[in-house]
């Protein structure tokens, strides 16, 4: 139970997807202008990464390792990912076409985000048991969402700073994701993982 | 090899049944005539129409059967292409542009206070009713022309709003951004205009402003039927737009302007040049 509460601890915080491992950056940058959007582009990436840890780790030992074609494990995997968000893409437009617009172009971005993948692979390369692999994925998942919703929230503000001309647009926004980045390094050493 | 053929083909195959199914479930009605509305509109998002966005105004037009509201910045063009997609008869729109009412600029208008607060007309407005001695004249913090989602509207170096009549779309948004109500909504096609936006008598105004309306009637008398004076301000009557000519030379003020002739003082627009109509001389 131990190990679990810190393979989730360490996701979300000391090894924070984005702010550590710098995956899924585009989404973070792209989509981090309001927190509502930051708020629902996490809740898509937080679903398909779950089922998408779920699915992959079944595919992984049940039929790449029997059939001995470990060496499909990205095309595989891609494959899985793509169906996810090709669903979550059509209940999004379904439920919410306001998301869906703010979204935009980043909702089948999430197909080739690192992010994504990066967790499926980390799943197999760490020996993730089935519980581990989801518990991870959550972690991820919720480690993504914080850092987006953070970000937002610190991007929201600033667009009613008076930010130096030079620095403003995607300039300031870098910045303040490294700072951000900095003050999550402050979890380094919490737990090891 | 066959093993990879089958487990990759048969993860595509149930991927592809469930994608199916869910296409099925979640398969959102839409009309192609939305779409197609919604590409001939301009675009802008302004909210003009009474509906959220472009893309409300889409959903209404397809969802009724008439057109209940026009698209002022769309124009008659759009409306005719829309009426096109959709079989409706055609509503003809009035083209109309803002004017603001002032030509008062700082160095015109003499100020009753240093106003060094938030940069906006609406902040300004509260406190003890603006910086500007008239009650009626532009204040000149520019929040109209950060609310035109045209870029029409620029400020002078003396603060004045000045409104082009080539970028004006007439949506009204800075009419209602307006904390004094100095932007008006008047036909394109009437190119003179009283810019005064002063009630006050014409000896409290000569005390305040040197372009201000004082009411003298000389514009009435020159041209009788082109003008009224309500409440010691002169109005041109738009229906006889086409004969106020006496009526802007002998103005004593020069605060009755043709927009055929130039804009305001301190303005980088060009004079307008498309389609003005002639000045029929009374």
């Amino acid at each position: 139970m131990i190990e679990l509460a810190l393979i989730l601890i360490s996701a979300i915080f000391v090894n924070n997807f984005v702010l550590a491992r710098f995956l899924g950056i585009c989404p973070f940058l792209g989509v981090s202008k309001k927190v509502e959007t930051a708020l629902g582009m996490g809740m898509a990436v937080t679903f398909v990464m779950t089922v998408a840890a779920v699915v992959t780790w079944f595919i992984q030992y049940f039929i790449l390792i029997p059939f001995n074609i470990e060496y499909l494990q990205t095309i595989a995997f891609i494959l899985v990912i793509a169906s996810l968000v090709q669903l979550v893409e059509m209940v999004i437009q379904k439920v919410s076409p306001v998301l869906y617009q703010s979204l935009g172009i980043f909702l089948p971005l999430i197909t080739t985000n690192c992010a994504v993948l990066g967790l499926a692979v980390l799943n197999i390369q760490k020996g993730y048991s089935f519980l581990e692999s989801i518990v991870f994925a959550i972690g991820a998942a919720l480690g993504f969402t914080l850092a987006m919703v953070l970000f937002a929230g610190l991007r929201e503000r600033l667009d009613l700073c008076p930010v130096p001309k030079s620095f403003r647009g995607t300039a300031i926004a870098l910045v303040t994701a490294g700072l951000l980045s900095l003050a999550f390094m402050g979890f380094a050493g919490l737990v090891k993982g | 090899m066959i093993a990879a053929v089958i487990s990759l083909g048969g993860i595509g195959l149930s991927a592809a049944v469930a994608l199916g199914l869910a296409a099925k479930k979640f398969a959102v009605e839409s009309d192609p005539r939305e779409l197609a509305v919604l590409e001939t509109l301009p675009g802008a998002n302004c909210g003009a129409c009474g509906y959220p966005g472009c893309s409300g105004y889409a959903k209404m037009v397809v969802s009724g059967d008439k057109l209940a509201a026009v698209c002022p910045p769309g124009g008659q063009e759009v409306m005719e292409k829309i009426a096109n997609i959709m079989g409706f008869a055609p509503i003809t729109t009035d083209p109309q542009v803002a004017v603001v009412r002032c030509q008062g600029d700082n160095a015109k208008a003499k100020l009753k206070y240093t106003y060094i607060g938030v940069t906006d007309c609406v902040a300004a407005q509260k406190l003890a009713d603006g910086p500007k001695l008239c009650p009626g004249g532009c204040m000149g913090l520019g929040t109209c022309a950060r609310i035109c989602p045209f870029g029409a509207i620029e400020m002078t170096q003396e603060n004045l709003a000045v409104i082009s009549r080539e970028k004006c779309t007439g949506c009204g948004k800075c009419v209602a951004s307006c904390p004094r109500q100095v932007i008006e909504l008047t036909p394109l096609d009437a190119t003179t205009h009283v810019l005064c936006n002063s009630h006050d008598k014409g000896a409290l105004i000569r005390k305040y402003c040197e372009i201000g309306c004082i009411a003298c009637q000389i514009c009435k008398k020159n041209a009788p039927d082109a003008y009224v004076i309500e409440d010691f301000l002169a109005r041109v009557v738009y229906e006889h737009h086409l004969e106020t000519g006496p009526g802007v030379e002998k103005c004593p003020t020069k605060c009755i302007r043709d927009f055929a002739g130039g804009y305001p003082q301190g303005s980088s627009f060009a004079p307008p040049t498309c389609a003005m109509p002639p000045q029929k001389v009374a």
